[in-house]
């Protein structure tokens, strides 16, 4: 049995990022730190810096997702990386070569950065253990979402979004609302949350898209379970809408979209519910009048589309941190 | 060939022994068991068990041999030698090979396979129904008469429930037990973990605990119509437990077993999504293992198995929910039943029943003086070292499937002799 955390050598250093579980308060603050100045460099006429030059990015994505894997490259091309991008739509059970066979290619060209996507919770593990195994941990992983598992940038996008507009996590009551069952970024999300210090977690939905043991899902966590969402969203300062899979909308889960929106829709009145200087998140891409009304995702406490530019700072400070040299 | 055991510490949980003796063997079969020599034996082998412990040789309950079908994951051969590498002289085999055991010629050309000098004895447990499909009644007699023990579906539920009662009433009609596993497969669907908190946390999908008490409600309800003999094999539940519990104290004909993995490791064992601990059962909570190590002690559960099921690498080396769930175990069941023992206070009379007498028990086989160590009785012996400690590794391993959640861990029970009746099946290297 192995039990120690992949993502940290034997020095406790982060050498891949698989997820936030394990990361500490001052790690997850440091890339946000990071991250900050990246966030100007938009504004600027080059938006270039030289602290990967020379290395080769791989965005290895078993399960297509563009938006993500455009968001990565950008954030590799901004850093100088070279960026290779390989679309593998084949599961490894379907007689194609091996996960850790495709992984071994690729070593092979001299990569020093996997992005990940994979349809099977923990894929991204399998890789960084495999690497470790075979003496090749000057390659990163980073994890861009892994089954239901964990999508550790999108959380750490989110924590940059709530430091921006609410400064301190201690004093913060936070609703998550929608698949929090099948939801990797509901499961980062959460879990820095908590190393963040926020005080009161309320994860809202029908029983049949929250786990069983939702509320134990992180040792000591102020998770609370709420399945009504009026009382979910009662003086939340930060409420994070979930994605609605479309095959999850009607079947043993759900009786049908509508019923799902009338019950945990977030409409302008249920928000009304939240602080008055609530904000909205959303991880996208939004099903309008399914998970979220238009008149809240276009609305003045929306704050999706900063989450997206933050979302390219976040994953260049990533990046910077894991293959840039330790600058 | 007349050989006695010598110098032994010899334990045999059927009468309670436990004491400095000897074993005297004479053409297959235990001639005495004491000080002194029976008259007339003049042994012609000798076997030094100074240091050792002298016990019957253990019964598995579960072990897959792969064959036929699967044998680039394990053959008869690596699969006896690992086998007598682990003590076990005797092992019962599901019916879950390809093709299925449901016909009297595979079961045949399995048993025959396996009658070499040195192999342990197998029994297959023969398919409920053709191909496991859960739809039509195999040639059960047949099926008997070439040598299934009992009637069974591996891993495979019988959905249509009317099946399973016609299923179970054939069975109960010539007295053959059934052994099923307690999973719904409705509510298992799709599930590759404990539905619990480490599940939820690791996004892995779950398999609800009422997956196993659903089915065995309904197994236990309809072995109470049919009156027929059950055996549940591999439970993994505390709530399992308490209702095979119940039925047994209502006087139902049940048994039980689990496997040495669900003794010893819970869910928190996935670790960081470690394959090796990708099985089926599931690994449930630390409270359902607790629990299930007490049954084990108290006898609710009847006994531990291996259920040795080799797995490729190439099949283990996935993602968790992609990973074939097994681990490899012939090896390992004594150890870890001395480790369970050590845990639990036992003595070993105790807890060697549970891989010896006990099984022997459940195979109707004790009549006949299998699983213990009576005059008359079969001579399948194993002569074990108790304290010596060693590192499991794959390279330790016999077994073609390499694979198991118990690698790297340090145990006690290295097995020096193994005899099948009264051949030499092993002598460790010195």
């Amino acid at each position: 049995m192995n039990l120690t955390n992949p993502q940290f050598n034997d020095h406790g250093e982060l050498i891949h990022l698989l997820s936030l579980e394990g990361l500490s308060r001052e790690t997850i603050h440091d890339i946000l730190d990071r991250a900050v100045p990246f966030t100007a460099l938009a504004e600027c006429a080059v938006k270039k810096l030289p602290l990967l030059r020379g290395k080769s990015v791989f965005n290895l994505f078993f399960e297509n997702s563009t938006r993500t894997r455009t968001t990565f490259e950008i954030a590799a091309k901004r850093l100088s990386a070279d960026v290779i991008n390989l679309n593998i739509n084949t599961s490894s059970a379907a007689k194609g070569e091996t996960l850790l066979d495709t992984v071994d290619n690729l070593a092979a060209m001299q990569a020093d950065m996997f992005v990940v996507r994979h349809a099977s919770s923990g894929a991204p593990y399998l890789i960084a253990q495999h690497l470790a195994a075979t003496g090749r941990n000057h390659i990163h992983v980073v994890n861009a979402g892994d089954g239901s598992h964990s999508h550790p940038t999108q959380g750490l996008l989110d924590m940059y979004t709530i430091r921006h507009y609410k400064r301190d996590f201690t004093k913060l009551t936070v609703a998550l609302v929608g698949d929090i069952l099948h939801s990797r970024v509901a499961r980062s999300q959460l879990h820095a949350l908590v190393t963040l210090g926020v005080p009161e977690i309320r994860l809202v939905g029908p029983k049949t898209l929250l786990p069983a043991a939702a509320a134990r899902m992180i040792e000591k966590g102020p998770l609370r379970v709420c399945h009504d969402i009026n009382e979910g969203l009662k003086g939340a300062d930060v409420v994070m809408t979930l994605r609605l899979q479309n095959e999850r909308m009607q079947g043993a889960l759900l009786p049908s979209p509508q019923e799902y929106f009338k019950s945990y829709g977030l409409t302008p009145e249920k928000l009304q519910l939240a602080k008055p200087d609530a904000i909205v998140m959303h991880p996208g891409p939004m099903n309008r009048g399914i998970e979220i009304d238009s008149a809240v995702a276009d609305g003045k406490q929306a704050v999706i589309l900063p989450q997206v530019t933050f979302g390219i700072a976040v994953r260049m400070a990533v990046m910077s941190m894991l293959a840039g040299g330790g600058q | 060939m007349k050989i006695e055991i010598k110098n032994g510490r010899v334990i045999d949980p059927a009468s309670g022994l436990d004491r400095a003796a000897s074993v005297f063997i004479a053409n297959g079969v235990i001639v005495g068991v004491g000080e002194t020599a029976p008259d007339g034996f003049t042994a012609e082998g000798v076997i030094d068990a100074s240091g050792s412990i002298v016990c019957p040789g253990l019964i598995d309950l579960s072990a897959r041999l792969r064959e036929p079908g699967f044998e680039y994951k394990a053959t008869l051969e690596s699969e006896m030698a690992a086998a007598a590498a682990g003590g076990v002289t005797r092992l019962v085999c599901p019916p879950d090979t390809d093709p299925p055991l449901d016909e009297p010629g595979l079961v045949e050309m399995l048993k025959h396979r396996a009658r070499q000098p040195g192999f342990a004895h197998v029994h297959p447990v023969g398919a409920l129904t053709v191909g496991l499909a859960g739809q039509r009644l195999t040639e059960m007699a047949e099926l008997a008469e070439a040598g299934c023990i009992a009637f069974g579906q591996a891993d495979v539920s019988v959905v249509d429930t009317k099946v399973l009662l016609r299923a179970m009433q054939y069975a109960a009609t010539f007295g053959f037990p059934v052994w099923l596993q307690a999973q719904d497969a409705h509510l298992a669907r799709g599930g590759v973990a404990h539905d619990g908190a480490i599940a939820a946390r690791l996004g892995l999908a779950g398999i609800p605990v009422v997956a196993e008490t659903v089915a065995l409600a309904t197994y236990l309800q309809l072995a109470g119509e049919t009156g027929g003999r059950l055996h549940i094999r591999r439970l993994s539940s505390a709530a399992g437990l308490e209702l095979v519990r119940a039925a047994k104290a209502a006087g139902l004909p049940v048994t039980c077993d689990i496997t040495t993995q669900h003794v010893h490791l819970c869910d928190r064992d996935i670790g960081f999504f470690d394959a090796h601990a990708r099985l089926d059962p599931p690994l449930r909570s630390a409270r359902d293992r607790a629990a299930l190590a007490a049954g084990l002690a108290d006898g609710s559960i009847d006994v531990l198995c291996s259920d040795h099921t080799p797995v490729d690498d190439d099949a283990k080396q996935l993602p968790f929910d992609e990973a074939e769930p097994g681990a490899t175990g012939l090896e390992l069941l004594l150890p870890l039943t001395l480790a369970w023992a050590a845990a639990a206070e036992l003595p070993l009379t105790t807890a060697l029943a549970r891989i010896t007498s006990d099984p022997a028990r459940i195979l109707g086989l004790d009549k006949a003086g299998c699983g213990r160590l009576a005059v008359g009785s079969p001579a399948d012996l194993c002569v074990f070292d108790p304290a010596t400690r060693f590192t499991v590794s794959r390279e330790r391993l016999k077994s073609q499937g390499k694979n198991t959640p118990f690698l790297g861990r340090e145990l006690s029970g290295e097995v020096r002799y193994t005899l099948i009746d009264g051949h030499l099946a092993y002598t460790a290297a010195l």
